[in-house]
């Protein structure tokens, strides 16, 4: 199912390009906010919300799976050296799902780190694990969409960052029925019941954000899985 | 180190397989109202064929179809008996040498080549590795980034890469691009010694001289379809029965004029008022005849350019014949 060398060659494509540098500020300013915070005095309860769901889950987790989500595919795209790794006998599947394991994984580990020390310092481990497990799930739906945007679309992330800043972070904050397709409610949902807290504010039910974020992997994989296999390049004429 | 010797050492020794490895039945590809495929039909057979066309012409587009990149609008393309399309399986039995550049650059010469064979499965990858390396002469420099390497280079190594897996067929595009004549030669070389293994090849070239120094048979295309087909020295002798048109301008084109007109290698004149527009039938006897009356009639000479010469107007030549 996983591909060794594909993994390999994905994650060194993933680090060797400059782009990864712009993952580092991100969760350092996440723990630098929970630390000033903590460090003024300020209780908890003024400022996790904020900073843990409005800038973790609403900023930080999207745009990190949109950097690494389409860097794992969408950049080799664009370059045409997908084309060494298609000209060869490997199911597409295979391709995906490693592709969705290296993005999952390096998101998961670059927000969830971060994620649940944020959450030491605002309150316990506990919390700080359901942080963790919110980033978790929220890197598996993301990856998937991006993955699979970095195929439907030539601009993957024009079009993610799109649904990020103005399906989630705008509609989903002034209409309350798009938040049922927004990732980031599932992430903060999952996190706010496995960390046993009330400092987290969930609008989506966790049952409904379970189901939603599996139809999310789930639908963006086959759809990358099938979008790949009638992978087309571009010829001279067009 | 001599390339013949380092080529005709080591040939690819897996057995010859099945004939007729790819076959086009009507194909055409379009995009919107643009044909850039026409209705083509042919059979490649093992050996060297030569895909010769002027730029634009759907070369490419053949290629990527053949290479199973790029879904016919019409028609069949069959690699040894299955669909190109939607069937990674054929990679099994193909490589591919596409012309855009595109390497993982970060890697070295060796790693990139070990790759293909271990996502090719191979059994003894480094094995393979080492041979394709040294069928294209990369050895020495195998351990620096690709990122280092020039653009000849780079070429060799994707060609390395194509023929790990020692394909039944392989496809190249413009795969001269780049290289320099002695690369060129050993390519050329590498590519006659699979052909001969029983390997079906198939390099796409604009350049008329570099298709028949390599293959015996030749594949044109012209504006979507296909022109010629068949032997390059039948193919040749078209292109050198065509009249040849010069445009010249002299000191005194009428008495030019009348003097050329002497000559059994011309075929026309046209007198009009930038100077003249010849027709010769015999490309070397005009150009031997011309300064000789040049020198006999005291006319001074401002101008000759060849008017046809682009490939283009060769091929529009063998559309039309």
């Amino acid at each position: 199912m996983i591909n060794i060398t594909v993994a390999r060659i994905t994650i060194r494509g993933l680090f060797g390009r400059r782009r990864f540098l712009l993952l580092l500020p991100l969760p350092v300013l996440l723990i630098g906010l929970a630390l000033l915070a903590d460090g003024f005095g300020a209780r908890p309860a003024d400022w996790a919300n904020p900073v843990l769901v409005g800038l973790g889950f609403g900023a930080v987790l999207p745009v990190i799976a949109l950097i690494v989500g389409t860097g794992v595919l969408g950049s080799e795209i664009d370059d045409g050296t997908l084309v060494h790794v298609l000209a060869k006998p490997l199911p597409r599947r295979d391709i995906i799902l490693t592709k969705l394991a290296v993005a999952v994984v390096v998101t998961a580990v670059t927000v969830g780190v971060p994620m649940f020390v944020a959450g030491l310092v605002a309150g316990s481990a506990r919390l700080g694990a359901g942080l963790a497990a919110g980033c978790a799930v929220g890197a598996f739906a993301y990856s998937a969409l991006f993955l699979a945007l970095s195929l439907v679309t030539r601009r993957p992330v024009l079009v993610g960052l799109l649904y990020v800043l103005i399906w989630e972070g705008l509609l989903g904050n002034l209409l309350g029925g798009t938040r049922i397709l927004a990732i980031q409610q599932y992430a903060s949902a999952v996190a706010a019941r496995v960390g046993d807290t009330d400092l987290l504010i969930g609008r989506v039910s966790v049952p409904v954000s379970v189901t939603m974020a599996v139809l999310f992997t789930v639908g963006g994989t086959l759809l990358a899985i099938d979008r790949l296999r009638s992978f087309t390049v571009a010829g001279e004429t067009s | 180190m001599s390339t013949a010797s380092t080529v005709s050492a080591t040939p690819p020794a897996a057995p010859p397989r099945a004939q007729a490895s790819v076959e086009l039945r009507g194909v055409s590809r379009w995009y919107g109202n643009v044909v850039a495929v026409n209705d083509v039909t042919m059979t490649l057979n093992a050996g060297v064929t030569g895909l010769l066309g002027p730029n634009g012409a759907g070369k490419t587009t053949l290629l990527h179809m053949m290479a199973g990149f790029l879904a016919p609008s019409r028609g069949e393309v069959l690699v040894g008996d299955a669909p190109a399309w939607r069937n990674p399986s054929v990679y099994r039995h193909l490589g591919l040498v596409s012309e855009r550049e595109a390497v993982h650059s970060f890697l070295t010469g060796w790693e990139f080549v070990l790759a293909s064979a271990k996502l090719h499965r191979l059994p003894q990858p480094e094995a393979a590795a080492r041979r394709a390396i040294g069928l294209v002469e990369m050895a020495d420099a195998q351990h620096r980034r690709i990122a280092t390497y020039s653009k000849g280079m780079r070429q060799r190594t994707r060609v390395a890469a194509a023929l790990v897996h020692d394909p039944q067929v392989l496809l190249l595009d413009e795969p001269f691009n780049g290289m320099d004549p002695r690369q060129r030669l050993h390519m050329m070389d590498l590519l006659h010694v699979m052909g001969a293994a029983g390997r079906t090849i198939l390099f796409s070239s604009h350049i008329l001289e570099e298709v028949e120094q390599v293959s015996g048979t030749v594949q044109v295309i012209v504006a979507g379809r296909l022109a010629a087909s068949g032997d390059y020295r039948h193919i040749r002798r078209l292109m050198t029965g065509r009249p040849h048109v010069f445009t010249v301008s002299s000191s005194d084109d009428r008495a030019l004029a009348v003097a050329l007109m002497g000559q059994p290698s011309v075929t026309g004149v046209e007198l009009d008022g930038g100077g003249l527009t010849v027709r010769a039938g015999d490309y070397g006897a005009f150009t031997r005849a011309l300064p000789m009356i040049v020198r006999r009639s005291g006319i001074r000479l401002h101008r000759l350019l060849p008017a046809d010469e682009s490939l283009e107007s060769v091929f529009s030549y063998l559309v039309e014949s």
